[in-house]
């Protein structure tokens, strides 16, 4: 009663937000999660992607709400509508490209993001939730914009997702009716056409944003780690602050708004000067209307998704009398999902690869460049020589996550440091 | 002068250091002037995108109507719409262009003085270019129904026809002027409109 007496004798800017906050946690928040949250001050470059993962996710929810305002998700009508927002509404063609090129950049940023992890030991305890739903997020990522990519209802759009369903049909006993289930039809069609509009608009942003929030939270609560790998919070002055924290706000948030004004530059200027990049970003068979009675020359997926894909065709073989599709789709989806163990798999007494030994420093490396070699293999077309390399590339893949309990065991370790580097 | 390299510089600098605290200042201002001009940049691609797309131009292009077979006393049917809207051609004879010009007692606006319901080429008894021929966007400016034609019965003291809306009951004599004590508020709008011929007039 005291408080409220002395609050409102406050006027102006001060007055209301004593008003605000005595009815919401407004200040509280703000505090808890920017002016108070202690990030380590020895945050580098991988550290900025993060946050433009966020910024691209704001990009792609706003400009894809404009879309969907001359979008028609109708087998008729949705190549033209598509075609209309880009030569006649004012700045479709604006709008469409940041959508288009937003949804690479998400998955350049979110793959620095995860990589970063990789390299400093994010994922491993007190933050394996917090990795977990990273995961998730990557895989509702994934289909988001699995789903997105039917939308232009291009030939590539259509054989691509033609492609995808049909790895359904592949699982044993049940696959063929699942598919047709997938489907609503017995091929691809205006049917799948607008459930996928539907869980492209409306499911999985929730789901996304969903998993955001509590993505945000769980770092919160249990803060970020940092490039040396060591915990912060073990080391607290007498007001209890991190004696190597700093405030998120002002001195991170300044720090992101540097980094967002780099990534505009390059962003724009792939939107504004290669938004189709070379058929990578948007592909060319896609400029044609979706034809179920004729596939595209060479069906690749979206750049993004080429590692998994070559994976999928490294299956070539059968395997305890199920048949190679089957463990192509088995390969691949395991490919998406063992990241997810990493928590588990890592049993290195370090979390930063400064401090981890050579074969940790050795298995990142290969990891990286066979995923990168697989990602090249995805959109060439497939060879005898290239099949070979990317089963073997596949299997380097795999060595990371499964070897991991060994080598992280085996290896020297450099003591990790009390406090953190600068 | 600090460079605010570390949490403890520029700590310092806001407390004791006055040039450090007036650069703040002028760097925040700096800043927020910059992402401000950033936000209306951003935010102008997405209100544009709002606008009528060039379909919707095409769609309200100027329509061309050919009046070569309107006869006094009529009104062109079927009624040819511009951007969607109906417009009321009518050929008025030469009883009705005199009644025009004395039976003003009844109307609330007869000389068009608001000027945003007609070009200015149309602000005469008439309200048209020729005289003979009234061009007018048939909707009621009460709540946007369609008025009807009437030439039968002489629905107010003039003797001729008029506009009669059915929604409210607003009347509106033969150059679409309102008549006094209806609810529309003013005359029936003149589109932009140009003869290219005798016979053809341009809408729009």
């Amino acid at each position: 009663m005291q408080q409220t007496n002395s609050d409102s004798k406050q006027g102006g800017l001060a007055g209301a937000m004593s008003w605000l906050d005595a009815r919401f946690p407004a200040t509280e928040t703000f505090e808890y999660h920017m002016s108070k949250y202690y990030a380590p001050k020895n945050f580098n470059f991988f550290y900025y992607f993060g946050w433009l993962a966020t910024f691209v996710l704001v990009n792609q929810l706003v400009t894809g709400i404009w879309l969907t305002m001359n979008y028609v998700p109708s087998g008729d009508a949705a190549f033209a509508s598509v075609e209309y927002i880009m030569r006649d509404v004012e700045f479709g063609w604006l709008i469409r490209y940041l959508h288009s090129t937003g949804a690479s950049a998400f998955f350049i940023v979110v793959f620095l993001h995860m990589y970063r992890a990789l390299r400093y030991g994010s994922y491993r305890g007190p933050r394996e939730l917090l990795w977990l739903i990273g995961m998730a997020i990557f895989i509702a990522l994934m289909a988001e914009g699995f789903f997105g990519y039917l939308l232009p209802w291009g030939n590539m759009s259509y054989w691509g997702a033609q492609v995808i369903v049909s790895l359904v049909g592949a699982i044993p006993y049940v696959g063929p009716d699942l598919m047709e289930w997938v489907r609503g039809d017995f091929l691809m069609s205006e049917v799948a056409l607008n459930r996928f509009f539907a869980l492209h608009v409306v499911a999985l942003p929730i789901v996304l944003l969903g998993l955001v929030f509590v993505h945000f939270v769980a770092l919160h609560h249990v803060g970020s780690n940092n490039p040396d790998g060591i915990e912060i919070k073990k080391n607290k002055d007498e007001n209890g602050v991190p004696v190597d924290g700093i405030p998120f706000h002002p001195y991170y948030t300044v720090h992101d708004i540097h980094a967002t004004v780099v990534f505009l530059f390059l962003f724009c200027a792939v939107v504004f000067f290669a938004p189709e990049m070379g058929g990578y970003f948007i592909e060319k068979p896609n400029f044609e209307v979706a034809n179920p009675l004729k596939t595209p020359e060479h069906i690749a997926p979206v750049w993004y998704y080429t590692p998994y894909y070559a994976m999928l065709r490294a299956a070539t073989f059968p395997l305890f009398g199920l048949d190679a599709k089957f463990w192509g789709l088995v390969v691949m989806a395991a490919a998406v999902v063992i990241p997810a163990i990493l928590p588990w798999l890592d049993r290195s007494p370090v979390k930063s690869m400064r401090y981890k030994g050579k074969l940790s420093r050795w298995a990142l490396r290969i990891f990286v460049v066979s995923f990168l070699i697989l990602g090249v293999l995805g959109v060439l077309p497939p060879t005898k020589e290239y099949t070979i390399l990317a089963q073997f590339c596949t299997m380097l893949y795999f060595a990371y996550f499964v070897l991991m309990p060994w080598y992280t065991r085996v290896e020297q370790t450099l003591s990790e440091p009390e406090r953190v580097t600068e | 002068m600090s460079t605010g390299d570390t949490v403890h510089d520029a700590h310092a600098g806001d407390t004791a250091n006055e040039d450090g605290s007036s650069r703040r200042y002028f760097l925040i201002q700096a800043t927020s002037v910059v992402a401000a001009a950033g936000a209306v940049g951003a935010a102008w691609p997405f209100v544009s995108y709002w606008s009528p797309s060039e379909k919707a131009k095409a769609l309200g292009a100027p329509v061309k109507i050919d009046i070569s077979k309107l006869g006094p006393g009529e009104m062109l049917s079927p009624i040819v719409a511009w951007r969607g809207k109906p417009v009321f051609v009518v050929h008025r004879d030469a009883d009705t262009l005199a009644s025009l010009e004395t039976d003003t007692d009844m109307l609330a606006d007869p000389n068009s003085e608001m000027a945003e319901q007609q070009p200015d080429f149309a602000v005469n008894a008439w309200r048209s270019e020729r005289p003979e021929y009234g061009i007018f966007l048939g909707i009621c400016t009460h709540l946007g129904c369609s008025p009807k034609y009437v030439v039968t019965e002489n629905f107010e003291d003039s003797g001729q026809g008029g506009f009669f809306c059915p929604c409210h009951g607003s009347k509106f004599d033969m150059a679409g002027r309102v008549v006094k004590g209806v609810p529309a508020p003013s005359n029936l709008e003149v589109p932009p409109y140009r003869f290219e011929s005798d016979t053809v007039v341009v809408i729009g």
